[in-house]
């Protein structure tokens, strides 16, 4: 009788399911937030696209009829070489994302399937160096690349050169422990068949673990991009010559070249931005479960 | 792994060392090699070391004595405690919200966490003219809704509220998704359980949810000190050089301008060591104050 009233309770418990405090209120407070995420893009996007003047008038109307032109755009690309720019940011940050990938996939395989002397140790830099702010490391690297002579020069490639190197250090332990992280979940069965069937260690990295490992590869490439992309720090630094300038280093110098003309700099902010908002839309579910995994596990 | 294929060791080598060597030369030798300059006296960013300074702990000296940098670590410091508290404070009030419904919650995500993928150099500028004083979007709605005089939101009295507002605006996203994730790993038995006892609401909130979100929220607390300390390019873009009147400095932003305005190159080293200083100090007092649990 008793076992029979439990399970009638249990069964019942379900059906009542969790506490709901009125669902319109949470959509609104939810929505409230997301209004205060999106409008600020919609805003600057509608005003790239208006006269002279107003969007410190009348900055909310929408650009139609005679209130929208180009303007902003064609001058915006007259004036500074927004093409070489994105040219640019795209060289650097690609070298970056493939070097990136290609060392943390290695050293987290090592890392992680070998027993060795210094593993721990080995590890534990890799853990203490994502605690390193750039701030600590920026003045010798600097000065070392400077004794290389691969800064201060107007040589584009060099110049990218040198913004590339510290780049793909800045990204590696982050990268490293992502990697880690999804190599120690896999089955050492895969491997092990591989080895019986005459595959060497090389092979089986290249040809077993980087295809199942594809979803972590891809989230850490995707990070890594944005993160070269966005890195103003490292680019004020090193990036000194205009030819060499990228998207982001071009976009902190529009400021001074765009002076009371807000809606040239409405144009620049979103010719930074649609780049990236067309890469995150395609990509999202990727970038915000690969940032779980890494910022929890770090 | 004990497994046959790792026994022989060369090829450790390979998968080791280029991502070791590139750490060691970018990472670890200057971080060595940034403590050294910060006793040295380096007058230029490519020029040699004049050898040490006189006394060698001079810069040290100078940090206690520069009013600047105490406004800069003040300023680092209430930033700080501001973004966690309303960074972590809004994600959370999110992600509980967010745990109540089913339908549109990858949007919200989506939506949310866009801020952070974009730079931060562009968020400045966005905001520069969200908050400029003659016409900002800011100051019209307020005109809209009767106000008679713009306000300027980069004097001494608003500063600060222009500087860590779009900085707190950008992560919230960030520590939603990190604690939805760990609200999505909380089993719904225990609710169901906590049900039959009679607990609901806010009382399931404050005795269930929350404690078993305790090491999620000691990870996103040491997320968002290191955070803090990084913070660089929207001040940059928004202040400047410290305006109004030297009122707006962060470690970061001084450093930078040390380093390169000034040309003070040893200074800039020696407030890149604090930083390291502060993070370490803060999250290790913090971590020892909010303990990681296990349960």
């Amino acid at each position: 009788m008793q076992s029979a009233k439990e399970a009638i309770l249990l069964e019942q418990v379900p059906a009542k399911r969790r506490f709901k405090p009125g669902k319109i209120v949470i959509y609104f407070f939810l929505s409230i937030w997301a209004l205060s995420t999106i409008y600020p893009f919609v805003w600057v996007i509608l005003n790239s696209f208006k006269r002279k003047g107003l969007i410190r008038s009348d900055s909310f109307s929408i650009p139609f009829g005679d209130r929208f032109t180009l303007e902003n755009y064609t001058t915006a690309f007259d004036r500074v070489d927004i093409l070489g720019a994105y040219k640019n940011s795209l060289i650097i940050s690609s070298v970056v994302t493939v070097a990136v990938i290609v060392l943390a996939g290695l050293a987290a395989y090592g890392l992680t399937r070998y027993r060795f002397r210094g593993r721990e140790f080995l590890h534990g830099l890799v853990i203490a160096s994502m605690m390193f702010p750039v701030f600590s490391t920026i003045i010798p690297v600097f000065r070392m690349m400077f004794r290389w002579h691969i800064v201060n020069t107007q040589n584009v490639g060099l110049s990218q050169l040198s913004v590339i190197l510290p780049q793909i250090a800045g990204n590696l332990s982050f990268a490293i422990v992502v990697l880690m992280g999804f190599i120690r979940g896999l089955s050492i069965d895969l491997e092990e068949a591989a080895y019986l069937e005459g595959y060497n260690v090389f092979q089986i990295f290249f040809q077993v673990i980087l295809p199942i490992a594809k979803p972590s590869f891809a989230t850490v490439a995707i990070f890594t991009f944005l993160w070269s992309y966005n890195d103003l720090f490292t680019q004020m630094f090193f990036l000194r010559y205009k030819d060499s300038f990228t998207i982001t280093r071009l976009l902190n110098e529009i400021t001074s070249i765009a002076g009371v003309n807000y809606g040239l700099m409405a144009a620049a902010v979103v010719l930074v931005v649609i780049p990236v908002l067309i890469v995150y839309v395609l990509l999202q579910k990727n970038i915000i479960k690969g940032l779980t995994v890494g910022a929890v596990k770090g | 792994m004990n497994s046959m294929i790792f026994k022989k060791k060369t090829p450790l080598l390979v998968f080791l060392i280029p991502a070791f060597l590139f750490m060691t030369l970018f990472l670890y030798y200057p971080f060595v090699m940034n403590v050294y300059n910060s006793f040295s006296n380096i007058t230029g960013l490519g020029t040699a070391a004049q050898g040490l300074n006189q006394p060698w702990y001079q810069n040290y000296v100078q940090l206690f004595q520069d009013p600047i940098m105490a406004t800069a670590v003040k300023n680092t410091l209430l930033l700080m405690v501001l973004t966690i508290i309303f960074q972590v404070g809004i994600a959370l009030i999110l992600a509980l919200l967010i745990d109540n419904i089913k339908k549109g919650t990858q949007f919200f995500r989506t939506v949310y966490f866009f801020p952070i993928v974009i730079s931060a150099t562009a968020l400045g500028l966005l905001f520069n003219l969200i908050f400029l004083y003659d016409g900002g979007m800011v100051n019209q709605l307020l005109m809209k809704f009767g106000a008679t005089e713009a306000i300027d939101w980069k004097d001494e009295t608003h500063y600060f509220f222009t500087m860590l507002f779009p900085v707190m605006w950008q992560y919230v996203g960030f520590y939603f998704v990190i604690l939805v994730t760990g609200l999505n790993n909380i089993s719904p038995d225990i609710y169901e359980a906590a049900e039959i006892d009679g607990a609901g609401g806010f009382k399931r909130v404050r005795y269930i949810t929350l404690p078993l979100l305790h090491n999620v929220l000691c990870t996103c607390l040491t997320l968002a000190i290191t955070g803090a300390l990084k913070v660089f390019d929207l001040p940059w873009v928004m202040m400047g050089a410290g305006m109004p009147m030297d009122m707006s400095w962060l470690t970061g932003t001084y450093m930078y301008n040390q380093t390169f305005t000034m040309g003070d190159v040893d200074y800039g080293s020696t407030i890149a060591i604090v930083i390291v200083v502060l993070g370490v100090v803060i999250s290790q007092l913090a971590s020892r104050i909010f303990k990681e649990k296990e349960y």
